[in-house]
């Protein structure tokens, strides 16, 4: 699935970075050298295919689910996907069998909007792609399945996301406080918790 | 009975009992505490208890600008305080298009490379008093010494520095600065065969290291472990060359990683990797542009457009990374802090089960755990 090797990789960042100024800009721009988008798109078909291809399987009128190419030099990740809810244990799967490694889990509280965000962060041993998979959760009730049986290390950052914005991980072991004492009841990331 | 026959042993046969370690233990290098539930000398169970010293640092993040929390990423691993301020002004330079001028990228690159070395020092150090040898800290201090030594002469701090800033560092380095660095890279290259003779190669510290708390690959990958202890797996992922950033697409250096993945490999790892950063170092200094330090245009109030932007840098102790949501005002709406201390301990309870207590020592201090990095 990795076409991509990461020694290409490296001899192209290795080529470009050996023509300083070789596109006229100044600096930066040759300094920096992002990975370059081209590399991902045969990654980002098989995420689109991964899941439309589950959504043909079922009777579910789910949304269109696909993963949608951003620009990494002004964001910091290639593939971007938002999912419901129910399909963040399938992005998982997904992503550990493409070879992915859970960089983190987090959640923003929208308060205006009455929602919260569940951000999950991707990031590739072997090949230079980084994708974030979003899920939007009802405030008044913010729940989503866990993914602690995809990825185990996703237990510890479950934990801290419930206890900083009280979003429940159905199925998750052991959904205790990991960073607040063990007898907080309040959720301090939580946007009408004042500091 | 073998570890194994332990693990494999019916939860009615076993007799266990539960062991505090921590929080307030030398072996835990900070607050950590770890209970363990034993079975005699083996480990059937290791819970860590983390947050201690939990600051809220993300919750500070949404109360002041950009500038304010600047300060703040330097306390979160105190041990390579360099490369967390360059994941998060590389994050808002990311959002605000800032263009940093190269002289400014080189100065960063060597800056967090000396970082490196000096936090890989304190390692070396404390990790051989953990396992029973006091003589190489006073070494490895000794010369973590002379790097603080420069780093303060240009950044005016010796261990939290805040000396990047959006669009540059604060201050250009002196002749001093890079002599200096330049006469450190000649001193330091014989230290590292000195302590290869003194250490790396002592019977004492192999017994205790070869072959003790294997990790896979597969474990790192699905704990997301990232830095020393993937490396220590086999796994050659560098941020620094899976998503370059600043200048160093532009040095040669290698990824050295050992496929063994036991306490010795992470160990030999992190040696391999202070000769590399030296070769950074060295390759920057001689070709350091002139130029300007700062970018010109950077606005006075700084407000990044809406949405998210994230920076990754390859710190001491593997993949940091910044996750700002901005709503496009002049105080971040969330910063999330990935930080590879807390992902390496993750799996402590899996690669540790099985193991003698004083081998989860030598496997915890193999971690290299900075703990108010994962408390944050």
């Amino acid at each position: 699935m990795n076409p991509d090797s990461p020694q290409a990789h490296e001899e192209s960042a290795a080529a470009s970075a050996g023509q300083p100024g070789g596109n006229g800009a100044s600096g930066p721009s040759v300094l920096v050298g992002p990975p370059a988008l081209d590399q991902h798109t045969p990654l980002l078909a098989l995420l689109e295919q991964g899941l439309a291809s589950e959504q043909g399987g079922s009777s579910v009128e789910a949304p269109a689910l696909a993963g949608k190419a951003v620009d990494f030099a002004s964001r910091g990740y290639h593939v971007e996907m938002t999912v419901a809810p129910e399909r963040v244990v399938l992005a998982a799967q997904l992503m550990d069998s493409s070879g992915f490694a859970l960089d983190t889990i987090t959640g923003v509280d929208w308060l205006a909007e009455g929602q919260m965000e569940l951000l999950y962060d991707y990031f590739h041993p072997e090949s230079p792609t980084r994708v974030l998979v979003r899920c939007r959760v009802p405030r008044a009730a913010p729940e989503a399945p866990t993914i602690s049986a995809v990825f185990p290390g996703a237990n510890w950052h479950e934990r801290e996301t419930h206890e900083f914005l009280g979003i429940r991980f159905q199925g998750h072991p052991n959904l205790t406080p990991f960073l607040l004492p063990e007898d907080a009841d309040y959720h301090p990331l939580r946007k009408d918790y004042a500091a | 009975m073998s570890p194994s026959e332990v693990i494999a042993a019916p939860e009615g046969q076993r007799e266990t009992f539960v062991l505090n370690l921590g929080p307030q233990h030398p072996a835990t290098h900070g607050v950590l505490r770890l209970k363990l539930t034993m079975d005699g000398e083996f480990i059937v169970r290791a819970e860590p208890v983390c947050g201690y010293i939990h600051r809220m640092h993300e919750k500070m993040a949404e109360n002041r600008s950009y500038a304010q929390f600047l300060p703040n990423t330097s306390r979160i691993d105190y041990l390579s305080a360099m490369t967390y301020t360059h994941a998060f002004v590389g994050a808002v330079e990311r959002a605000a298009k800032l263009e940093v001028p190269p002289r400014a990228e080189f100065i960063r690159v060597i800056t967090s490379e000396l970082n490196r070395i000096s936090s890989h020092l304190v390692w070396l150090g404390a990790y051989l008093l953990d396992l029973g040898g006091f003589t190489p800290l006073l070494y490895a201090f000794d010369d973590r010494e002379k790097i603080l030594d420069l780093l303060e002469g240009v950044t005016g701090a010796r261990l939290t520095y805040c000396y990047y800033r959006f669009g540059g560092v604060c201050n250009d380095v002196d002749e001093a600065f890079t002599r200096g660095t330049k006469e450190f890279v000649a001193y330091m290259r014989p230290r590292l065969d000195m302590y290869r003779a003194l250490v790396t190669d002592n019977i004492i510290l192999r017994k205790r290291l070869v072959g003790i708390a294997p990790i896979s690959a597969e474990t790192c990958r699905k704990y997301g472990a990232t830095g020393p202890v993937i490396r220590g797996s086999g796994v050659a992922y560098d941020v620094r060359r899976r998503e370059p950033y600043s200048a160093y697409p532009l040095f040669d250096f290698e990824v050295p990683n050992f496929p063994e993945g036991d306490c010795m490999a992470r160990y030999l790892v992190r040696m391999e990797e202070m000769a590399q950063s030296l070769r950074i170092i060295e390759q920057a200094v001689d070709r350091l542009p002139e130029g300007p330090v700062m970018a010109t245009a950077v606005p006075r109030v700084l407000k990044l457009p809406a949405g998210d932007v994230a920076y990754a840098v390859e710190a001491a102790r593997g993949r940091f990374m910044v996750h700002i949501v901005s709503d496009n005002k002049e105080i971040p709406y969330r910063v999330k802090l990935r930080t590879p201390s807390l992902s390496n301990l993750s799996l402590f309870e899996e690669a540790s089960q099985g193991l003698v207590l004083p081998d989860a020592v030598a496997l915890l201090g193999s971690l290299d755990l900075v703990i108010p990095d994962i408390d944050r």
